[in-house]
């Protein structure tokens, strides 16, 4: 077996990208789901350095160093929203989060 | 078997166990410990396609920063709740049909795809810089933009009232 191809890459990142869909589907709590986003976003991250290593490009890394810090962002205002749903609903339980008015 | 591939096939597994354990363990802590790990093992997947500065990246920004903010995050609702966190599943037979079907899709189209062979290995740090402040300089400052607005947002939503 020699060294692994684009193709052991791409298919490592769908299988990543399957379980976090598999956790955001099944998760009830708001953290949880979270969790599975971001395990989706980096299956993505890995498919485009795969495809800037093998295509001998330089615009996967790029894309890659942009989405990294939009994850982060994403992740820091996804909390404060749990963490002010939590103080006016007492749950970040998806299934009970049914309103828009708090 | 290079080393490459033994390397390969030893993050691969260390990646997959680790993202299963993040969607199937009942402990929301140690979920997000698992996902730490798995995105460890992620940075690792750039080192083994030579890109070493995203490795950084990734360490500094997911493992470094955004573990802790979930960290603080789980603390600070359980002290609020008074109790620990448990999470449990929903669905699971469904979405774990979903979760195959889109697997299988995707599967159909990397089968399907050209093989392109490996180019020799090269360190594109220099050229990644030079990109980010020549043809990429405008989309880099407007994630500056991006990112005052999130932590200004995050403030705002996370306040409290008084």
């Amino acid at each position: 077996m020699g060294a692994p191809g684009l193709h052991a890459y791409l298919v490592l990142a769908a299988l990543v990208f399957a379980i976090g869909l598999f956790g955001v589907l099944t998760r009830r709590n708001a953290i949880g789901i979270l969790l599975g986003i971001e395990l989706m976003l980096n299956a993505v991250n890995i498919n485009l350095v795969a495809f800037a290593r093998f295509n001998a490009d330089l615009v996967g890394l790029v894309f890659t160093l942009f989405t990294i810090p939009i994850t982060v962002a994403e992740v820091g205002v996804g909390l404060a929203i749990i963490i002010a749903i939590f103080r006016a609903r007492k749950t970040i339980e998806a299934d009970h989060l049914n309103l828009l008015r708090g | 078997m290079t080393a490459e591939a033994i390397g390969f096939w030893l993050v691969a597994a260390v990646l997959l166990a680790t993202s299963l354990a993040v969607v199937l363990t009942p402990n929301l802590f140690h979920a997000v410990l698992f996902l730490a790990a798995a995105l460890v093992s992620t940075g690792v997947v750039f080192l083994l396609l030579d890109a070493a500065f995203l490795f950084a990246v990734q360490l500094l920004l997911y493992a470094g920063g955004v573990i802790t903010i979930m960290v603080f995050a789980i603390m600070l609702t359980e002290q609020l709740v008074g109790e620990r966190l448990r999470q449990t599943s929903r669905w699971v037979i469904n979405g774990a049909i979903l979760a195959a079907a889109v697997f299988v899709g995707v599967l159909g189209f990397v089968v399907r795809s050209a093989r392109p062979a490996r180019p020799p290995a090269a360190d594109r740090t220099a050229d990644l810089a030079r990109a980010l402040v020549g043809p990429f300089a405008a989309p880099f400052e407007l994630l500056a933009v991006l990112l005052v607005a999130a932590l200004v947002g995050a403030i705002y939503f996370a306040r409290t009232e008084d």
